[in-house]
């Protein structure tokens, strides 16, 4: 392979390795703050999706406008999720939360059959066949907005918890539970808020994927088991961590892809994956456990 | 008689089947120093947890400047002005010290006084100021004792209650610790005071309770229980 299809494969991988960062990034905060694995985050991703495709065939509009109006329907569907279930089972051991979660996943992922069938659907953008061409490099132009607002949004979401006094608030919540109460913050409306952003996040990401990829609803397991991947190649609870693992992610599928045979990129993923298990469990930017 | 800022009335809290606080009464004047004395698992922290709403309580009142907040939660226990320094002071580690503050200012009540609270706590605190960009969890214990009040005072507190707030000090920090306290409640704040340190408490204490096995089995201004020929025993060891 010559040096400049591999510069065209290492970038598009780069750039689908933004978009898994954001969507891994809404996993990482919510079991980063809340302890809650949620099982149910592909299928967040996938609802995300078929929003954005609606909103396409109804009105035209683009996914990537669609954004506002995902995350915050999603924003609402995450909060109201915490604050009426998941909060419920907060005590309970840790397979109780996990089934609880599967049902859910379960329930949204039949909706979308319901709804939508069982074919995989896409959206045609006039810009779809498009590209840039920088140099010797050819980058196609759903890719790179894909990417460029994908990184917009982490920082968005960064800047937030950065800066905001919520978001300092939600920090202050997972750094020292008790010292959370002492200080008197509403706890419980902080986590709702948390998996609200949580899932805003994850649909915004879903919205951006459905440039690259046709929607169907069993896409969804295999998006949980990738931002799985992602978060624990990243390190759990780091947000720079989620977005590392997913350009690491992205690139690494996207040279197997080109290399050897795209039916085995997962593959790589997992050997990536088995790799930082073995030599850094707690992923490149997480901290060893307590 | 002087006004009761603070009036808690046959309290009682279990865990599961537990009692963890009996028939507790206790009444805290404004302005005064109140000292609740006790052994290690008396209920002291589980009385100041079911004051702020943390722990709810299965009988029982507690008013609060006129108001009946019993069972109440907690943001709107500290919003109404009750604070808590809590044992193992709590802080956030892994946020910079101007972050603790600023959290600690979270609730309306201290948003609304949030600068002049901050430049007074820096004023307070001078090493704080120093290093306000510093991770909180690094510094010394001291200094993070130090952080815990001036937290606790950005919620613009009427009434702080410390607990355990010498624990595991050097002995000249636990001086300026009791300090500030003196300081704190000369400056019109009301304290409720849970210390190992008795006979340094119920010197500052107006008026003291000794709690046991979930019980107030005396109570008395801080003079009377220092020389309770009981308490000497219990206590403080002579």
């Amino acid at each position: 392979m010559d040096t400049v299809t591999l510069l065209n494969v290492l970038v598009a991988g780069l750039l689908t390795g933004c978009v898994y960062g954001l969507s891994a990034l809404g996993l990482s905060v919510i079991f980063g703050v809340i302890r809650i694995v949620n099982f149910a985050h592909g299928e967040i991703l996938v609802v995300g999706m078929f929003m954005a495709l609606v909103l396409f065939r109804w009105i035209g509009l683009d996914p990537l406008l669609s954004i506002p109006v995902v995350a915050a329907v999603l924003f609402a569907f995450g909060y109201l999720l915490q604050a009426s279930v998941i909060q419920r089972v907060a005590h309970l051991p840790e397979h109780m939360q996990f089934l609880l979660l599967a049902a859910i996943a379960i329930a949204m992922v039949s909706g979308c059959l319901i709804v939508f069938g069982p074919d995989a659907q896409n959206v045609q953008l006039d810009y779809a066949l498009d590209s840039f061409a920088v140099g010797g490099l050819i980058i196609d132009k759903t890719r790179a907005y894909a990417a460029v607002a994908a990184v917009a949004l982490a920082a968005a979401l960064l800047a937030f918890f950065r800066f905001s006094g919520t978001g300092r608030a939600i920090r202050a919540c997972a750094d020292n539970y008790l010292g959370a109460q002492v200080v008197g913050l509403n706890v419980s409306r902080l986590y709702a808020f948390t998996f609200g952003i949580g899932s805003a996040c994850i649909g915004a990401a879903g919205c951006i994927i459905l440039l690259l990829v046709d929607v169907h609803p069993y896409l969804a397991p295999g998006y949980t088991l990738l931002a799985f991947v992602v978060v624990i190649i990243g390190g759990m609870g780091s947000l720079f961590g989620a977005l590392l693992g997913g350009i690491l992610i992205g690139v690494a599928e996207a040279l197997a892809a080109e290399m050897i045979q795209p039916s085995l990129k997962s593959a790589f993923s997992f050997a990536l994956l088995i790799l930082v298990l073995l030599f850094r469990p707690q992923g490149l930017l997480g901290k060893a456990g307590r | 008689m002087t006004e009761s800022l603070l009036g808690i009335r046959d309290l009682d809290l279990y865990y599961g089947d537990a009692a963890a606080l009996e028939d507790v009464a206790i009444d805290v004047p404004l302005g005064a120093i109140v000292c609740i004395v006790g052994a290690n698992g008396a209920g002291k922290s589980s009385l100041i947890r079911t004051i702020q709403g943390i722990e709810k309580p299965r009988r029982g009142s507690i008013v609060f400047k006129g108001q009946d907040i019993t069972g109440w939660p907690s943001h709107k226990v500290t919003d109404l002005g009750i604070g808590q320094v809590a044992e193992g002071r709590q802080i956030f580690a892994g946020l910079s010290v101007d972050e603790n503050l600023e959290v600690g200012a979270f609730l309306p009540r201290g948003r609304a006084g949030k600068a002049a609270a901050k430049d007074r706590v820096y004023q307070m605190f001078p090493k704080l100021a120093e290093r306000r960009g510093q991770i909180a969890g690094t510094m010394s214990g001291g200094e993070q004792q130090m952080l815990a009040i001036g937290r606790c005072l950005m919620g613009r507190p009427e009434l702080v209650m410390f607990d355990e707030p010498s624990l595991g000090l050097a002995p000249a920090i636990v001086q300026e610790v009791f300090g500030i306290i003196e300081k704190l409640n000369a400056e019109g704040i009301t304290v409720i005071l849970v210390e190992q340190n008795v006979a340094v408490s119920l010197t500052l204490a107006s008026s003291a309770y000794v709690l046991e096995n979930g019980r107030i089995v005396l109570s008395g201004s801080g003079r009377e229980l220092l020389h309770h020929e009981g308490v000497k025993q219990a206590y403080l060891g002579m």
